[in-house]
C-alpha cells in the first residue's frame, strides 16, 4: 500500500504535540511520563520515516545482481535503536521516582505535592 | 607516540564507563569511594595530557575502532574540548576526595556504592560530551550523564529531592529530545552526523526551512540543558535538594558542558551557514542573558536557603557566559569560555563549603548559620574568598571574566551593556554580603556551641578550589591563553 505524501511526517508532528501537551497539561505524574513517552516515540517515527526510500528494500545484499536494487537507509534505524534504549531507561527511572514519590508524599498529583512542599518550606 | 598515549581520547571516556559496573559489583562503600577517586584523578591525568598535546601540536582526531570519519565515530580534540575536559575532570577529582565524609552523613551506607557508581557514570557522560565529534554520539553521552544526574539528585535526604529529580527528568528529557529532533532534521538535509562534515554541508542547505527548524530545536533543547534563562525552572530545586557532593559536582560541570555543546553545535556546526547573523539569534541571546543576570541575581538575594541562593546565582552566571557568546567576537567568546572555568571553580568551592556546613549544622538556611564564622573559620573564609570572586573583586577569577566581558562590550560599541554588567555585579554584592554578614557579624547562638570545624579532607578540597579562584585571578595568562585559542578556532568556522 502506498502511503500518501507526507502522511508519516504529519503523524510525527501530531504525536509530538500530543505528547508535549500531555507533559505540560496533566497533573498526574504517571500521565506526564506517558506523555513524555509519546513525545519520544514521535521522534522515532520521524527518524525511521526519513530512512525510507521509495521502492527501497531492506539493506541486505541480495543473492542475485545488485544493479538497480534500491536500499533503504539503515542508519536511522540503528540510531533509533539507541534512542529506544535511552527512552526505556528514562521511563523506568521516571516510574521508579514516581513510586518513591508516592511512598514519601502519599500522592502522585502534582498540585497536591506542591501544596505539601509549600507547607514544609 | 607510544601506543597507550595514542588511545588517550578513548581512555578518558572508557575508563570511567567501565569502572561504574565494577563499583556496583564491589558494593563496599570504601572500595567504591576509592575507585571513584582513582578514576576521577585518572581522567584528570588523561585530560591534562590531552590539553598539553593540543597546546603543543594543535587539534587532532581519534577514530573510534579505526573506522574513518564521517562513517565511524570521530573523537575530535581541539583547545575548547581539552579545556572543558580539564575543567570537568578537575572538579570531579576535588569533589571525589571531598565526598567521603559528606556522603557518609547524607546517604544510607548500603546505598553508597550506588552514589559512587552514578558519580563515575556522570563523569563519563560529561567527558564523552566534551570529546566526541559525532552529533548523535553526543546525544548518547548527554543521556548517560543526565540519567545518572537524575539518580544523584534523587538521593538527597529530603523527600523534595524526589520531586526535584522527577522535574529535572521531565524537562531534561524534553530538552534532549529536542536536541535529537534538531540533529535528525540536519541529518535529513545532509546525510551526515559528523560535526565537521555537517559544518561543511549545511551552508548549501541554509536557505531551507528544515535547517532553520533544526537550528531552532537545537537552541531550545540545549538551552533547557544548560538552564539558560527562562528555561532554568528545573535547576534551583535540583541543586538545593541534591546531596552536597552531587550539588558541587553538578554546579561545576553539568551546565558548563551544556554550554560547551551550545558552542560546538550552534557556533561550530551552524556557524558557517550565516544563520546566526541572518536570524536575530545573538540579539535574543543577549537580551535573555542580561535578563538572567538581573532577575536571577535579584531572586538569589531573597532566598532563605543558601544552596538555593547559589543555584539562582548559577543561572545568573550562565547569563554572563551566554552574554560573552552573544558578542560573537574573539574577546567576548574568550571571556565566555574562560568564565566556564572561573565559574566552575568558584561555584563548586561555595557548594563544597555549604556541604561542610550542612554536615556540621544540618542545615544551610541563613537563620541556622548565624555566627558560624567563629566556629568554622576555615570553611567560611573559603566562602568569603569564593564569594568575592563571584562579585568580581580584583585579584580573583571573577574579575578576569568581567574585565574581558566589559572589554568585549566596549569594543563592540555596546557601552550600555558594559554598564549593565557592572550594575548586575552589585546584586551579587548583595547576596554574597548576606552570607558574610550572617556568618561573621552575628555572635554564634547556643545551638552552635558544639559545632567544630569541618573534617580536614573537606576543608582542604574546598580550599583547593577557593585557592584556585585566587591563583588564576592573580595570573590569568594560562586560562585566558587557552580560552583565546579556543575562541579563535571556533570563530574560524563562523561566517561573518
Amino acid at each position: 500500500m502506498e502511503v500518501p505524501g507526507l502522511f508519516n511526517y504529519w503523524m510525527a508532528i501530531i504525536l509530538m504535540m500530543a505528547g508535549l501537551y500531555t507533559v505540560i497539561a496533566r497533573g498526574n505524574l504517571v500521565k506526564k511520563l506517558v506523555g513524555l513517552g509519546v513525545f519520544q516515540i514521535s521522534v522515532f517515527v520521524l527518524y525511521i520515516t526519513m530512512g525510507k526510500i521509495k521502492d527501497g528494500t531492506a539493506p541486505i545484499l541480495p543473492a542475485g545482481p545488485v544493479d538497480g536494487v534500491v536500499f533503504s537507509n539503515p542508519l536511522p534505524h540503528v540510531l533509533i535503536l539507541t534512542a529506544i534504549v535511552v527512552g526505556i531507561a528514562t521511563t523506568a527511572l521516571g516510574l521508579a521516582l514516581v513510586v518513591r514519590i508516592h511512598e514519601a508524599f502519599g500522592t502522585i498529583e502534582e498540585d497536591d505535592i506542591q501544596d505539601i512542599e509549600e507547607n514544609e518550606a | 607516540m607510544s601506543a597507550p598515549l595514542e588511545h588517550l581520547p578513548a581512555l578518558a571516556v572508557v575508563v570511567p564507563l567501565m569502572t561504574a559496573p565494577v563499583i556496583v559489583a564491589l558494593r563496599r562503600p570504601w572500595a567504591a569511594w576509592l575507585l571513584a577517586c582513582g578514576v576521577s584523578w585518572a581522567s584528570l591525568f588523561f585530560s591534562v595530557l590531552l590539553l598539553l598535546q593540543v597546546l603543543e601540536s594543535g587539534p587532532f582526531s581519534y577514530l573510534m575502532g579505526g573506522w574513518a570519519a564521517p562513517w565511524g565515530i570521530e573523537y575530535r580534540v581541539d583547545q575548547l574540548d581539552a579545556f572543558v575536559l580539564a575543567i570537568v575532570s578537575a572538579i570531579a577529582s576535588v569533589v571525589s576526595v571531598y565526598s567521603r565524609k559528606s556522603v557518609e552523613a547524607e546517604i544510607d551506607s548500603e546505598r553508597h556504592y550506588l552514589f559512587y557508581a552514578m558519580f563515575v557514570l556522570c563523569l563519563c557522560g560529561l567527558l564523552g560530551m566534551a570529546i566526541t565529534g559525532d552529533a548523535f554520539n553526543l546525544f548518547v553521552f548527554l543521556e548517560i550523564s543526565s540519567l545518572s544526574t537524575y539518580v544523584l539528585v534523587g538521593m538527597g535526604r529530603d523527600r523534595r529531592a524526589l520531586t526535584a529529580s522527577l522535574r529535572y527528568l521531565i524537562l531534561g528529557t524534553v530538552g534532549a529530545t529536542f536536541y535529537v529532533i534538531g540533529i535528525g532534521l540536519a541529518y535529513m538535509m545532509t546525510g551526515t552526523l559528523n560535526m565537521a562534515d555537517l559544518a561543511q554541508r549545511l551552508p548549501a542547505m541554509a536557505h531551507t526551512s528544515t535547517v532553520r527548524a533544526a537550528l531552532a530545536f537545537l537552541v531550545v533543547g540545549i538551552g533547557l540543558k544548560m538552564a539558560a534563562f527562562p528555561l532554568h525552572a528545573w535547576l534551583p530545586n535540583a541543586y538545593t535538594h541534591a546531596p552536597s557532593a552531587a550539588a558541587a559536582l553538578l554546579a561545576g560541570t553539568a551546565t558548563k558542558v551544556s554550554v560547551y555543546v551550545f558552542l560546538r553545535i550552534v557556533l561550530g556546526v551552524f556557524g558557517a551557514t550565516g544563520l546566526l547573523t541572518a536570524l536575530p539569534i545573538t540579539q535574543v541571546l543577549m537580551v535573555l542573558a542580561l535578563a538572567a543576570m538581573f532577575v536571577c541575581s535579584a531572586v538569589a538575594i531573597w532566598q532563605p536557603d543558601l544552596k538555593r541562593a547559589l543555584a539562582y546565582s548559577s543561572v545568573a552566571q550562565i547569563g554572563y557566559i551566554l552574554l560573552g557568546i552573544a558578542f560573537l567576537s574573539e574577546t567576548g567568546l574568550a571571556a565566555g569560555i574562560v568564565h566556564l572555568f572561573n565559574h566552575a571553580v568558584m561555584k563548586s568551592a561555595l557548594f563544597l563549603a555549604l556541604g561542610a556546613v550542612a554536615l556540621r549544622v544540618g542545615s544551610t538556611r541563613i537563620d541556622a548559620i548565624r555566627g558560624i564564622g567563629r566556629k568554622m573559620p576555615l570553611t567560611m573564609a573559603a566562602v568569603l574568598v569564593a564569594g568575592l570572586s563571584l562579585i568580581g573583586v580584583p585579584l580573583t577569577v571573577g574579575f578576569v571574566s568581567k574585565w574581558y566581558l566589559v572589554e568585549a562590550a566596549l569594543t563592540g560599541g555596546m557601552w550600555p551593556v558594559a554598564v549593565l554588567i557592572l550594575a548586575s555585579s552589585l546584586l551579587a554584592v548583595a547576596y554574597v554580603w548576606r552570607i558574610v554578614e550572617a556568618a561573621w557579624m552575628a555572635p554564634p547562638g547556643p545551638e552552635l556551641a558544639h559545632i567544630r570545624e569541618a573534617p580536614t579532607a573537606m576543608v582542604l578540597s574546598t580550599w583547593v578550589l577557593a585557592g584556585a579562584s585566587v591563583w588564576f585571578g592573580l595570573d590569568a595568562t594560562q586560562t585566558m591563553g587557552v580560552a583565546r585559542l579556543a575562541a579563535q578556532t571556533l570563530l574560524q568556522g563562523v561566517a561573518p
